[in-house]
């Protein structure tokens, strides 16, 4: 098992951050256009699906245990249940995960096929490290490619400590 | 728990077959007085629900009928513009029907041949080394197969998520497609298929996948 690579979108689409850990094959195109042909690619993937969906595929938002009657908590997603569509895809080599924030932030990341679903531990990523330090930088300005070395570093630490990331661990 | 469509395309992206097995009804109707507490739109020739969710309408959802009776697009049956008569205190109190909109088959083919460029640019982003495109793409709704077959036709299954043995139910239509389809001698290749005994042996294999498929952990 092993996590290849991760990326960043904000929701106009610009990338803002992306690493690589294990990847073995480059697309053989810049890294921005890589960049635009993987948002192009999950953003049809998301109208492709809110389409194809037999049943309703728009946020419907439960609330669980003691905040069941306050129901205006769309932004704490830990106690929420969303039915936000896509959750991930495969092919017979990788795995793609993908998580969105009702604020538009889409985090991506391709692991091999064994990982389970992923999904928690992006929205970690999200709220321990992004949120943190990014959104709590004064100094960082959103909808920018993000310089902090901080966060660079922190997110390499956090990516390399899951359980998956190691090679051998299969 | 079921599966819900089959749809296959041919190598240049073209929807040569599909078949809808299953659709779940999500239909509401209410009534309504002046002012709606719902806020309309129209998108794409169709008056959508943009904003308000409530009574089991839902974002998304299209506008059906009016005091029973069906609307014509955005117009009602009368050949008014469906904002316009909603604009005007003295229809209400007024009965709406809500739901989720049916795909027309233009729209099944743009969704088919919008498959088979995600498809590709599955396979191009991999940062491994020789991966096919999409296999399996997973919502929380519903999981898409897809089976490409050597010679570029895909196979693809929508199913509920919880449903197993998929990839048998692939290969036995692909098992089919080259017994019914291709045999016949009035199909011609990468033409839409009609034959009537491809249907059958389709909706029996489906019967049987349905039933056969345990709602094991993850399928």
């Amino acid at each position: 098992m092993t996590v290849h690579n991760f990326y960043i979108f904000d929701r106009n689409g610009s990338c803002l951050h992306y690493s690589e850990w294990n990847r073995k094959k480059q697309a053989g195109i810049s890294k921005d256009e890589e960049f635009k042909l993987m948002y192009g690619m999950l953003f049809s993937i998301r109208s492709f699906i809110s389409k194809m969906s037999p049943l309703d595929m728009y946020p419907v938002c439960v609330c669980v245990g003691e905040r069941e009657r306050e129901c205006v908590c769309v932004f704490s997603l830990t106690k929420l249940f969303r039915k936000d569509g896509f959750l991930a895809f495969q092919t017979s080599r990788y795995k793609l995960h993908y998580y969105e924030t009702p604020t538009g932030i889409k985090l991506v990341m391709n692991t091999d096929l064994g990982v389970p679903n992923c999904r928690d531990t992006l929205q970690q990523i999200y709220s321990t490290l992004y949120v943190e330090y990014i959104v709590k930088n004064p100094l960082c300005v959103l909808g920018e490619s993000l310089q902090s070395d901080l966060f660079n570093t922190k997110l390499d630490s956090f990516i390399r400590a899951l359980p998956f990331f190691s090679v051998r661990a299969a | 728990m079921a599966i819900f469509s089959v749809y296959v395309v041919n190598k240049a992206g073209g929807l040569i077959y599909q078949y809808d097995n299953y659709v779940p009804r999500t239909e509401v109707e209410k009534t309504f007085s002046f002012p709606l507490d719902l806020v309309l739109k129209i998108h794409d020739e169709k008056v959508i629900v943009s904003f308000g969710q409530r009574d089991g309408i839902r974002v998304g959802h299209a506008l059906l009928s009016i005091n029973g009776v069906d609307v014509n697009g955005k117009y009602t049956a009368e050949g008014k513009e469906i904002q316009e008569y909603l604009k005007d205190p003295a229809n209400y109190p007024v009965s709406i029907k809500f739901g989720r909109q049916r795909l027309s088959s233009n729209e099944k083919l743009m969704l088919a041949s919008m498959f088979h460029s995600l498809f590709a640019i599955g396979s191009q982003l991999s940062p491994e080394v020789g991966s096919s495109g999409i296999e399996m793409l997973e919502t929380d709704m519903f999981k898409l197969h897809c089976f490409q077959t050597l010679t570029g036709i895909k196979f693809i299954v929508l199913a509920d998520p919880r449903q197993s043995g998929i990839d048998a139910l692939l290969r036995k239509i692909y098992e089919i497609y080259s017994d019914f389809a291709l045999k016949n001698p009035f199909y011609s290749l990468e033409m839409p298929i009609r034959c009537e005994l491809f249907d059958q042996n389709l909706k029996m294999a489906l019967e049987i996948a349905e039933k056969a498929g345990t709602f094991g952990p993850g399928s």
